[in-house]
C-alpha cells in the first residue's frame, strides 16, 4: 500500500521533470555538441565552437540586443497605454466597457499567420515594412490584452475606500493615483509587464513577416539556423531567449512578496 | 449658527431609501450619535457629508457655506471609514502623517503631531509596523489617528470602536469625547450601540430606513420615545403583545388607551422593572402585573427570571437579586416612565 503509493508519487515526479526538463535537457546538450548523429542518447562530440560561433558573429547577438530593444518598448507603450484604460475600466461607468475589452482581444483572437501576413502587407504599402517600428507597433497591438486586462483587474481589486480616504484628506484625483493606486497596483503592473516582454520576446509570426529579410529578431534567426539544420546555433539562442524568463521568474520571487499579493486581494 | 447642517438630503439606490429627507444640525463641540439597525443609512448620511454619495436631493453647509457640489478634498472633513481603508503599502507613520503632508507641514511639525496622536492612542510603538502587522483593533485606531490628526472642521466616525475589546472601548470612546471636546470639533458618531450612543452624545438620532424617526438628547430619546421602534432599539427591553379591547389595553393594575386595533405593544425596560413577592406593595407609583416564575438562571451578584404573565403570550425577563422559586406567584413592577404602550 505504502509502497504502491510512493512509487506512484516517484513516478509523477519523474514525469512531470520529463516533461519540463526533457526538452530543456535536449536543448542544452544540443548547444555544446559537435557531433550527434542519431540513434545515439547523448552527443559524440562536445565543445564550445557554437557558442564561440555565437558571440563572435556580431549578427546573432545584434539580433539577440534587436529582440531585447523591441521588447522593451512594446512594453513601455503597452503599459503607456493599458494603465489609464485599465484604470478607466475598473473606475469608471464605459459605455460598451465589455465590447471594448474584447476588442483588445481581437489579434490574439485569430490565428497569428493570416492576421501578420495582412498586417505585414499594409505595413509595406505605408513604409514600416522591415523596419523594426512595424514589429514594435504589430506587439503592442497584439500584447494589449495581456496588459489592459491584467491591471484593470488589478485596479478592480483595489478597495475604493482607499481612495477615497486619501481624498478625503485632501488629495486630489490625481494625487490619489500616484500616492494610493499606482503603488498598490504594481504587483499587477509588473506581472502584465513580465507577462507582455516574455511574449514579445518569443514571438516569431509577426517578426519574421514584417521584419524578414531585412531585420531578424532572434526567434527568425534561431527559425533560420534550425531550418538550415543547424541545431547548435538554434539551441544556443534559445538558452539566451530563455535567460531573461529565468531572471524575471527571480524577480517575480524576490519582489512580488506574499504581503503585496495578500494587499491586492484585500 | 451650526458648523454643520445637513437640509432634506435624500439618497435612493433603486427602491431602498438610504437617506429618506434628513436634516441634522451639529454645533461646534457638539457629539451627534448616529444609530439604527444594519442598513438604515447611516454610512450613507457620513457619506453625503464626506462627498462621497452623489445625493437625489438637500444640502449640505459646513459654517454657512453650501458644499454640497464641493469635491471630497475640498471640504476639510475628514472620516474614520468603517472597515479601517488604512493603506497596506505604507507605514503606520506614513498612514497617519499623509493627511499632514498634503497640508505642507514642516517635517518636525508632522513627526510631533503624529508622534502626539498615537501617544493618545495608546499605539506609538507600532509606529514603523505595516498595517498588515497590527491586530484589527489596532489597526482601528491608527485609522482614528488619521482622521483626527489633521484637526478638520467636521469629524466622521463610522463605528470608530466596534472591533475593541470592552475595556479599552470604554476608555478610548471618553477619549475620543474629550478631544472632541477640546478640539472644540463638531462629530458625527455612528454606531451600533445605544449604550456607547447614550453615554457619549450630546445629541442622538435614531436611524431606520433611511429616516430620522428621532432627535434628540440621550434622555429624551430613553426617557420619550417618539414611537414603537425608538422605545425598543433603545435600552434592554422586554416587548409584550397585548390584545386590544374596544380600543383598550388592560394589563395588571392599569388600562391604556390605544391606536391599534386588534394587538398593541409595550415595550418594557427591562433594567427598570423589579420582581416582588405576590402580596407586596411598593412605595412608587407604577405598573403592577401578576405573573409566575417560569425560568431562573443564575448570574453572579443576581438571577435572571422568565416570568409567564395572564395578559400576553411573550413572556417578561426581569433581574433581581432576591430569590424565588419556580412556580412561584409573584408581582412585577415597572415604575411610570419605564414602560411604553403602542
Ligand atoms: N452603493 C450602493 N448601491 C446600492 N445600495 C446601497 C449602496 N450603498 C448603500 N446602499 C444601501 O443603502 C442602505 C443604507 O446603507 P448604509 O451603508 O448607509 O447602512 P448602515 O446604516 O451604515 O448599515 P451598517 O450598520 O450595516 O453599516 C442599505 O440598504 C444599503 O444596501
Ligand atoms: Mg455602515
Amino acid at each position: 500500500m505504502n509502497v504502491a503509493r510512493i512509487t506512484l508519487r516517484i513516478a509523477a515526479v519523474v514525469l512531470i521533470l520529463f516533461i519540463i526538463i526533457g526538452p530543456l535537457v535536449g536543448i542544452v546538450l544540443w548547444s555544446f555538441a559537435h557531433r550527434w548523429y542519431w540513434p545515439n542518447p547523448i552527443p559524440q562530440e562536445f565543445g564550445l565552437r557554437y557558442w564561440q560561433m555565437v558571440f563572435r558573429q556580431g549578427r546573432i547577438l545584434d539580433s539577440l540586443l534587436l529582440s531585447l530593444t523591441i521588447a522593451v518598448i512594446v512594453v513601455g507603450l503597452s503599459l503607456l497605454f493599458a494603465i489609464p484604460a485599465a484604470y478607466g475600466f475598473a473606475r469608471y461607468r464605459i459605455p460598451m466597457e465589455r465590447v471594448l475589452l474584447v476588442l483588445f482581444l481581437m489579434p490574439q483572437a485569430f490565428p497569428q499567420l493570416p492576421v501578420f501576413i495582412n498586417l505585414a502587407s499594409i505595413f509595406n504599402r505605408i513604409g514600416l515594412g522591415g523596419n523594426m517600428w512595424g514589429i514594435i507597433f504589430a506587439h503592442t497591438m497584439a500584447s494589449l490584452v495581456y496588459s489592459v486586462w491584467i491591471v484593470t483587474a488589478t485596479f478592480r481589486s483595489i478597495p475604493m475606500e482607499l481612495e477615497q480616504v486619501a481624498r478625503n484628506l485632501g488629495a486630489s484625483r490625481l494625487k490619489t493615483f500616484f500616492t494610493i493606486t499606482l503603488p498598490l497596483a504594481v504587483p499587477g503592473i509588473i506581472a502584465s509587464a513580465i507577462f507582455v516582454f516574455l511574449w514579445s520576446l518569443g514571438e516569431f509570426t509577426a517578426a519574421f513577416f514584417i521584419g524578414a529579410p531585412f531585420i531578424q529578431t532572434a526567434t527568425v534567426l534561431m527559425y533560420t539556423a534550425s531550418m538550415g539544420y543547424n541545431m547548435q546555433i538554434a539551441s544556443v539562442i534559445a538558452i539566451l531567449l530563455i535567460i531573461p524568463s529565468i531572471l524575471f521568474m527571480i524577480i517575480i520571487e524576490r519582489y512580488l512578496k506574499a504581503e503585496y499579493l495578500a494587499g491586492m486581494g484585500g | 449658527m451650526a458648523i454643520l447642517e445637513t437640509r432634506n438630503l435624500k439618497k435612493y439606490y433603486g427602491r431602498v431609501r438610504a437617506l429618506d429627507d434628513v436634516s441634522i444640525d451639529v454645533d461646534a463641540g457638539e457629539l451627534l450619535a448616529v444609530i439604527g439597525p444594519s442598513g438604515s443609512g447611516k454610512t450613507t448620511f457620513l457619506r453625503s457629508i464626506a462627498g462621497f454619495v452623489k445625493l437625489d436631493a438637500g444640502h449640505v453647509y459646513i459654517e454657512g457655506k453650501d458644499i454640497t457640489e464641493l469635491p471630497p478634498e475640498k471640504r476639510d472633513v475628514s472620516m474614520f471609514f468603517q472597515n479601517y481603508a488604512l493603506w497596506p503599502h505604507m507605514t503606520v507613520f506614513d498612514n497617519v502623517a499623509y493627511g499632514l503632508k498634503l497640508r505642507k507641514m514642516p517635517k518636525e511639525e508632522i513627526e510631533k503631531r503624529v508622534h502626539d496622536v498615537l501617544k493618545l492612542l495608546d499605539i506609538e510603538e507600532l509606529v514603523d509596523r505595516k498595517p498588515s502587522q497590527l491586530s484589527g483593533g489596532q489597526q482601528q485606531r491608527v485609522a482614528l489617528a488619521r482622521a483626527i490628526v489633521v484637526k478638520p472642521k467636521v469629524l466622521l466616525l463610522d463605528e470608530p470602536l466596534s472591533n475593541l475589546d470592552a475595556k479599552i472601548r470604554l476608555r478610548i470612546r471618553f477619549e475620543i469625547k474629550a478631544l472632541q471636546q477640546k478640539l472644540n470639533l463638531p462629530t458625527v458618531y455612528v454606531t451600533h450601540d445605544q449604550e456607547e450612543a447614550l453615554s457619549i452624545a450630546d445629541k442622538v438620532a435614531v436611524m431606520h430606513e433611511g429616516k430620522v424617526l428621532q432627535l434628540g438628547t440621550p434622555e429624551e430619546v430613553y426617557k420619550s420615545p417618539v414611537n414603537f421602534f425608538v422605545a425598543d432599539f433603545i435600552g434592554t427591553n422586554c416587548v409584550l403583545t397585548l390584545k386590544v379591547l374596544d380600543g383598550r389595553v388592560k394589563i395588571g393594575n392599569k388600562i391604556f388607551e390605544v391606536s391599534s386595533k386588534e394587538t398593541a405593544r409595550m415595550v418594557v425596560r427591562s433594567d427598570e422593572a423589579e420582581v416582588l413577592e405576590a402580596r407586596a406593595e411598593p412605595g412608587k407609583d407604577g405598573l403592577r402585573i401578576p405573573g409566575e416564575i417560569k425560568g431562573k438562571l443564575y448570574m453572579g451578584s443576581k438571577y435572571r427570571y422568565e416570568i409567564r404573565i395572564e395578559e400576553s403570550e411573550d413572556a417578561l425577563f426581569v433581574n433581581s437579586g432576591e430569590s424565588f422559586k419556580i412556580g412561584e406567584k409573584i408581582t412585577v413592577f415597572v415604575p411610570d416612565g419605564s414602560y411604553f404602550v403602542y
